[in-house]
């Protein structure tokens, strides 16, 4: 009986081994095929990208009509010219008008990708979409106006049955009536039963769903084979590790017990399972650290990061993100530089907010601390 | 395995059989080769020139090196296609030796060129779309990944010299 057990883990050892290093074999003379231009035009984008030139330019703005005319000279272009500088709300409508651009470029790759790249760009916007839902959803708790919701949803993450989530009356109809049919339905199905979703806390549903997109993504990917899965793999595995931390501290100081929260843990990424197993139990943000600094690769970026003060973890792990965006671009004929894309152009919009509210603001001393790039 | 009936229904293949397969491979294959390579960096050079118009006119130099493979294919294929002349088949039934590797020289040749060139013209045109990619971010890289482009096309030099040297002792007559 021994013997057989042995044999089994052999076997799966050698499954895990063939699975990392098997690519498709004729990958790099097939993929131009149906993928060739629209990577080509994604490489266009992400060399539109502003650079640490632009950075430098705007954080020495003095108003919002300098940062408009430097905006203006990149590809932004005379997007921009339209925001009024003197209302309200202008940084808002500034980053709003970013934010289109970058969905009419997302949205035109999408209309040029077939087959399995357009699946996985659908699959690139569904946290999007989930974001979405939970905003309208809570939105309707509070009763405000559905107008109102629709107005503040992330535009990459519409779909057509979103204006009907305001309708339902609880989460029993919600789950009936509206999110069965949508993108988002078969992560209802996985591990959220219909009792469930009437007791769950709101944030809990956001992470239960991001959990099983995750999964289901990396599965996607998996299937998909050669350099996506070995670079989606490793952006994957990295998003899992950021939620398992962000969960497990936020929910420092709740009642959230320790297996509920090892529930909303993927089932891989380079903690799993031990780390997270010790993440679930950590009690507070020290224990976090403690945790983390056994674990390769946050071990060396936390030690990098201690010669710098006060920086903190979420900063630590957007700078490691945007190191592998930056790294998945040097292969080519691979899915992963979308993916890496979107991550690179939504920063781009954070630091854009970050520069014009800082200058809004009048704390240009702290200008140079949120851009990242 | 009897190698004596085997040996007999070769020598019987009439070898204007492998005369003609040679011709056709010569050509179809380095069509095949020099077809895939220019749809390989096509692609991308279409998709790149769209935000940096400045590359198409410098990258077209991949599409013409696919191409040089086709014409390599088409040159020996010409050539293989005049050494084949008409010879009667011997009063025993049998096709003399000479003839035999005639036939099987202009195979061979073909075959030589065909697949290099098959080859040849993958390479080129993965290596053109990355070139391509490439001098779209940053215009001093194209001469660089140009070198490796002229390697990989001297591959199907290769193909095509050796071809015609098999080809030389194809004589039928």
């Amino acid at each position: 009986k021994a013997s057989f057990s042995t044999r089994a883990t052999a076997e799966q050892a050698l499954n895990q081994v063939h699975k990392c290093t098997s690519g498709n074999a004729m990958e790099m003379a097939t993929f131009n095929l149906k993928d060739g231009y629209v990577e080509a035009i994604l490489r266009g984008y992400k060399g539109s990208l502003l650079n640490s030139g632009d950075y430098a330019l705007m954080c020495q703005c003095e108003n919002l009509d300098d940062l408009k005319m430097h905006l203006s000279t990149t590809t932004y272009g005379n997007l921009v010219s339209e925001v009024d500088v003197g209302g309200a709300n202008t940084t808002t409508q500034l980053i709003e008008c970013c934010t289109e651009k970058f969905v009419e470029e997302f949205e035109y790759l999408q209309c040029q990708a077939e087959g399995t790249l357009y699946h996985f760009l659908e699959m690139c916007r569904i946290p999007h979409m989930i974001d979405n839902v939970v905003l309208i959803v809570s939105g309707c708790l509070h009763n405000q106006h559905t107008p109102e919701l629709l107005e503040k949803c992330h535009p990459l993450g519409m779909f057509d049955a979103i204006a009907s989530l305001a309708v339902a009356a609880n989460m029993q109809e919600l789950y009936q009536l509206v999110l069965i049919d949508t993108p988002l339905g078969k992560y209802f199905e996985g591990s959220l039963s219909r009792e469930d979703l009437t007791e769950m806390h709101l944030e809990i549903m956001r992470n239960m769903l991001y959990k099983c997109w995750i999964e289901d993504f990396n599965a996607f990917c998996s299937k998909v084979g050669g350099t996506t899965r070995e670079v989606m793999g490793r952006f994957l595995s990295f998003e899992a590790d950021r939620r398992a931390i962000a969960i497990a501290s936020n929910s420092v100081g709740t009642e959230l017990t320790h297996d509920d929260k090892k529930s909303l843990f993927c089932k891989f990424g380079s903690l799993y399972p031990y780390g997270q197993k010790d993440l679930a139990q950590a009690e507070d943000h020290d224990e976090i650290l403690k945790v983390l600094s056994d674990y390769s690769p946050y071990n060396r970026l936390l030690a990098l990061a201690s010669a710098d003060d006060d920086l903190m973890i979420d900063e630590i792990l957007s700078g490691q993100e945007l190191d592998l965006c930056k790294e998945s671009f040097t292969q080519q004929f691979h899915y992963g530089v979308f993916w890496a894309y979107i991550k690179m152009k939504e920063q781009e919009l954070r630091n854009l907010m970050w520069i014009s509210e800082c200058i809004v603001q009048n704390m240009h001393n702290r200008i140079h601390d949120g851009v990242k790039f | 395995m009897d190698y004596e009936y085997w040996g007999l229904v070769f020598r019987h293949i009439s070898p204007y059989m492998w005369a003609s397969l040679g011709c056709a491979l010569a050509i179809g294959l380095s069509v095949a080769g020099a077809a895939w390579g220019i749809f390989l960096t096509g692609s991308s050079l279409v998709g790149a020139a769209v935000k940096a118009p400045r590359i198409t006119s410098k990258n077209l130099i991949s599409v013409i090196f696919c191409e040089a493979a086709a014409i390599y294919g088409v040159i020996t294929a010409i050539i293989l296609q005049t050494k084949v002349e008409d010879v009667p088949i011997g009063s025993d039934g049998e096709w003399s030796v000479k003839i035999l590797k005639a036939g099987y020289a202009v195979f061979g040749s073909g075959l030589c060129v065909g697949l290099s060139n098959l080859v040849c013209g993958i390479c080129v045109g993965i290596v053109g779309s990355s070139c391509a990619l490439a001098d779209a971010q940053n215009s001093t890289l194209f001469v660089k990944i140009l070198v490796i482009e002229i390697f990989g096309s001297a591959l199907g030099l290769f193909g095509v010299i050796v071809a015609i040297i098999i080809s030389a002792s194809a004589v039928f007559k």
